[in-house]
C-alpha cells in the first residue's frame, strides 16, 4: 500500500518533477493526489511526502508541468512547481550529525557494559582485557562521532578565536590519550566511558538543533512557489511555452494571465490591466496599465492577461537590485555571536586555567607527572560544557516547537535569542497589518440566494478578487449553490445558469475607483467593491506588544493617505512612501542609537529591511525573497503570533539562563572533588548524565508554559 | 570466565546489526516523510486492485 503507484507499461525513460501542493491536510489527499495523478496517461508513478507537502512525479518528457498542474487543480487541488531543493545541504548536516549521533551511542553502550563491570570490581586480569576492548570500540567511535567539534574547533583556533567546541576536543582528546595510556600499564582508571558519553550528549544537543532548523525550513519551502519563477512565452509559431525566470532574455514575448506574478520587466504590448505593485513597492491600490507602459518583476497581474515584450531580464530587473540590497544588509546578521559561543569564551579560558593549575598544584604537592595529569584530565572532563552543550538546543527545541503548533517557523536558535532582544517592532503595512488579499467590504447587500450563487461562481476561478470573495463567503458559512455550465471567460469574468437563470460575476463595465465587480442575477447587478482589510486580530496583538514593552511603528512604501488612515486607526507612528534602501537606513539608524528593531514585512521593498533588522518575521503570505530574508515566519491570517513569539523567546532565553545557572552550580560542587583527586571514572559518569537530565528536565518545563499563555 | 568469550562479541555484533539498521533506514529514506507515514494507514485500499499486495 505504502508503495509508489507504478504503470509497468511505460517503460521509456521517465522525468522526475516536484510540486508543491499546500492544500493537502489528510490522508485522503494523499490517496487522491497519487490515485488522480496515476490515471493521468504519461505519468508513471506520483509519491506524495505529507511532511513538505510535496508530490514527486515521475512522467514522460511529453507531458509538461503546467498540462500535471491543471490535472492537480482537476483533482481540487493548487499546485506549484517546486524549486530545485535549496534545502538539500540543510538535510546532509542533519544527517551526517544524525549518523554521528547513532555511532556514538553504539559505542556509548558497549563500553558501558564493560565500565560497569569494571567499577563493581572486576579482577586485574579482567579489567584489563575489559579495557582493551573498550578502547578499540571507543578510538574509532570517538574519530567517526568527535569529528563536527573536532571541526569546528581548529576551524575556531585557526582564526585565533575560541568556541564551545575548543574545550570539548581538548576535553575528549586528552581523556582519550590518558585512558590509551592507563590501559597500556594496567592502570586502574580509564575514561573512554566518560570521553564517549560527553560526545552523545553533546551531538543530541547539536542535532536536536539541525533538526529544528530543517523542520522549520521545510515548513517555509511548502510555502513558498507562488511568485513568478517563469512565464509562458509566446513563439514564433503562436503557440505558448514555460520558459524559467533566468532564461527568459529581452525581446521575447510574455503572456501573462490574471492573478499570475511577472517574472520579468516589460512593457505592455497590447490589452489593459491593472496591477498590483503592493510587493514591489508597498502601493495598496492596483495601477491600470495600457499598450507601452513599463511593468516590474514581482508586480501582480489583476485585470485581464496581457501580452508583455521583455525589457529587462534575471539579473537586470528593478527586483534583481533589491536582491543586491539584501545582501549587503544581511551581513551584520552574520556578525552576532550567540549566547552558548559567548558563555565559551568565559567558560574555556576559565576551565583550561583550573587544569592546568591544578597540574601544577599536584606536582609542587609532590604526587607524581602521572598522577598530577590524571588529576587535570579529571578536571577537563568533569568541567567539559556537557550540560551546557544541551542547555541552549534543548531550551531552544522545546520553544519552537511550541511555536510551531501556534503558527509561527523559527528558521533557528540564534533567531530566538535575538528576538528576545527586541526593544521596538517596525512594520510594514500592505500584506502586513493589512491582509495583502482583497476581500468585500460589504456584503450585506446581498440575500442568501445570491450569496450561494456568488460563492459558487467565485470558487471556481483563480482570479484575485475571485478568491477573496469566496473566502469570505465561506468565512460566513455559505454553502455553495449547484450551478450548470460554468465558464470563465479570460478578463470578463464567470457566467454559468442557476434554475434556468442566466448568472455571472463580472468586471464593471464602466471605470471605477478602486476594485470592484458585479454580481448579475438574472440581468439585475450588484456591486460589490473591495479592499485589503486589516488583519482581524491587529488592534489586540498590538496591545499585547506594547504590553511587552514594545514601541511599535510603521515603516510603509504605500502613499501617505493611504499610510495615514491606518495609522490613525491603530494609533501608531508612520513613515509613508520609502524606498527599500530608506527601510534599510531607519534600521540601520535605529541600530546605531542602540536599539534592536524587529522587523516585521512582506514584500519584495521590505527585504533588505528584513535581512538588516536585529531579528525580522514575515507572514506566510510574504513574496519568496522575503520569507527566505526574514528569521521566522508566520501563517495563517492573524497577526497575534508576532507578540506570542516575542513572549516565548524571552521565556526561552530565561529557562537558557536557569539552565546555565544550573551548570555552574554543578561545576562548583564538582570541580573541588575533581582538584581534590576524589573523582573516578564513575563519578564523571554521574555527574554527567545527572546534569544532562536536569538541563533537559528544566527545558521541557517550556512546553507546558509556552503551550498554556493564551495567543 | 569463557561465556564472556561468547557474550561480548554477540553483544557487540547485535549493537553494530541495530547501527547497521539505523544507517540503511535513513540512507533508504525511511524518515524521509514522518507524518505521511502515519496518515497513509487510513487510506483505504484501491477497490481495482492497483497496487494492493
Amino acid at each position: 500500500m505504502n508503495a509508489p503507484l507504478r504503470r509497468p507499461e511505460a517503460a521509456e525513460p521517465c522525468i522526475d518533477s516536484r510540486f508543491t501542493v499546500p492544500g493537502m491536510r489528510c490522508a485522503g489527499c494523499i490517496g487522491k493526489v497519487e490515485r488522480g495523478l496515476a490515471q493521468v496517461p504519461g505519468v508513471a508513478a506520483a509519491r506524495v511526502n505529507f511532511s513538505a507537502k510535496r508530490v514527486a512525479v515521475s512522467h514522460a518528457p511529453e507531458l509538461t508541468g503546467e498540462a500535471i498542474i491543471a490535472e492537480l487543480r482537476k483533482l481540487g487541488f493548487e499546485a506549484e512547481r517546486a524549486a530545485d531543493n535549496p534545502l538539500a545541504r540543510d538535510d546532509a548536516e542533519t544527517r551526517s550529525l544524525l549518523r554521528a549521533l547513532a555511532v556514538a551511542g553504539f559505542g556509548m553502550m558497549n563500553i558501558m557494559l564493560l565500565s560497569v563491570s569494571v567499577w563493581s570490581g572486576a579482577d586485574a586480569p579482567t579489567r584489563a582485557l575489559f579495557h582493551w576492548l573498550s578502547a578499540l570500540i571507543a578510538v574509532p567511535v570517538i574519530a567517526y562521532a568527535g569529528r563536527p567539534f573536532f571541526a569546528s574547533a581548529l576551524m575556531a583556533l585557526r582564526h585565533r578565536r575560541t568556541n564551545m567546541d575548543v574545550p570539548i576536543s581538548i576535553g575528549v582528546v586528552l581523556a582519550t590519550v590518558l585512558s590509551l595510556y592507563e590501559t597500556a600499564t594496567n592502570g586502574p582508571h580509564a575514561y573512554f566511558d566518560g570521553a564517549v558519553m560527553l560526545l552523545f550528549f553533546l551531538l543530541a544537543g547539536r542535532a536536536l538543533d539541525a533538526m529544528m532548523r530543517s523542520r522549520a525550513r521545510s515548513g517555509i519551502a511548502a510555502l513558498l512557489g507562488r511568485m513568478g519563477r517563469g512565464a509562458q512565452i509566446v513563439q514564433p509559431d503562436g503557440a505558448t511555452r514555460y520558459v524559467e525566470a533566468e532564461r527568459i532574455v529581452p525581446g521575447m514575448v510574455m503572456l501573462v494571465a490574471a492573478g499570475e506574478a511577472l517574472a520579468a520587466d516589460g512593457t505592455v504590448l497590447e490589452g489593459r490591466t491593472l496591477v498590483d505593485a503592493a510587493m514591489l513597492t508597498g502601493e495598496s491600490a492596483p495601477r491600470p496599465v495600457v499598450a507601452g507602459d513599463l511593468v516590474h518583476a514581482g508586480m501582480v497581474n489583476l485585470g485581464n492577461p496581457v501580452r508583455l515584450t521583455v525589457v529587462a531580464a534575471a539579473r537586470d530587473t528593478a527586483l534583481a537590485d533589491i536582491a543586491r540590497l539584501m545582501d549587503e544588509a544581511g551581513q551584520s546578521r552574520s556578525r552576532y555571536v550567540r549566547i552558548a559561543d559567548r558563555a565559551a569564551r568565559l567558560y574555556a579560558p576559565a576551565v583550561h586555567s583550573l587544569a592546568f593549575l591544578s597540574f601544577c598544584g599536584w606536582l609542587l604537592a609532590g604526587a607524581g607527572l602521572h598522577q598530577a595529569l590524571l588529576i587535570a584530565v579529571a578536571v577537563l572532563i568533569i568541567t567539559c560544557p556537557c550540560a551546557l552543550g544541551l542547555a541552549v538546543p534543548a531550551a531552544q527545541v522545546v520553544a519552537a516547537g511550541a511555536l510551531m503548533k501556534r503558527g509561527l517557523l523559527i528558521k533557528d536558535g540564534s533567531a530566538l535569542e535575538r528576538l528576545a532582544e527586541v526593544d521596538e517592532v517596525i512594520f510594514d503595512k500592505t500584506g502586513t497589518l493589512t491582509l495583502g488579499e482583497p476581500r468585500p467590504v460589504d456584503l450585506s447587500g446581498l440575500g442568501e440566494e445570491a450569496r450561494r450563487i456568488a460563492l459558487a461562481l467565485a470558487q471556481e476561478s483563480r482570479h484575485p478578487l475571485s478568491r477573496g470573495l469566496a473566502r469570505a463567503l465561506r468565512e460566513e458559512g455559505v454553502e455553495p449553490a449547484v450551478l450548470d455550465g460554468v465558464e470563465e471567460t479570460a478578463g470578463q469574468g464567470m457566467s454559468a445558469r442557476f434554475q434556468g437563470r442566466p448568472v455571472a460575476l463580472l468586471r464593471p463595465e464602466s471605470e471605477v475607483a478602486g476594485l470592484a465587480a458585479d454580481l448579475v442575477i438574472a440581468g439585475k447587478a450588484a456591486r460589490i467593491a473591495f479592499a485589503d482589510p486589516l488583519r482581524p486580530d491587529v488592534q489586540a496583538a498590538l496591545a499585547a506588544l506594547s504590553g511587552q514593552g514594545l514601541a511599535c511603528s510603521i515603516a510603509s512604501g504605500d502613499r501617505p493617505e493611504s499610510v495615514a488612515a491606518v495609522a490613525r486607526e491603530l494609533h501608531l507612528f508612520a513613515a509613508a512612501g520609502m524606498h527599500p534602501a530608506g527601510k534599510l537606513a531607519l534600521l540601520e539608524r535605529r541600530k546605531a542609537s542602540d536599539h534592536r528593531p524587529l522587523m516585521v514585512g512582506d514584500g519584495l521593498n521590505d527585504g533588505p529591511a528584513l535581512a538588516g533588522a536585529h531579528v525580522s518575521i514575515a507572514p506566510g503570505s510574504a513574496s519568496d525573497v522575503s520569507q527566505q530574508a526574514a528569521d521566522a515566519v508566520f501563517v495563517g491570517e492573524r497577526l497575534m503570533p508576532v507578540a506570542l513569539a516575542v513572549r516565548v523567546a524571552r521565556r526561552t532565553m530565561a529557562i537558557v539562563r536557569q539552565n546555565f545557572t544550573m551548570a555552574v552550580l554543578y561545576n562548583m560542587l564538582a570541580v573541588p572533588l575533581a582538584i581534590g583527586g576524589f573523582v573516578t571514572p564513575l563519578v564523571a559518569a554521574l555527574a554527567m548524565s545527572a546534569s544532562s537530565l536536569l538541563v533537559v528536565g528544566n527545558s521541557l518545563r517550556l512546553a507546558r508554559s509556552a503551550g498554556k499563555e493564551g495567543a | 570466565m569463557n561465556i564472556v568469550g561468547v557474550l561480548i562479541p554477540l553483544a557487540l555484533a547485535m549493537g553494530l546489526a541495530g547501527l547497521g539498521t539505523f544507517f540503511w533506514a535513513m540512507r533508504s529514506g525511511q524518515f524521509e516523510d514522518l507524518d505521511g507515514a502515519a496518515q497513509r494507514i487510513l487510506i483505504e485500499e484501491d477497490s481495482d486492485g492497483e497496487g494492493a499486495p
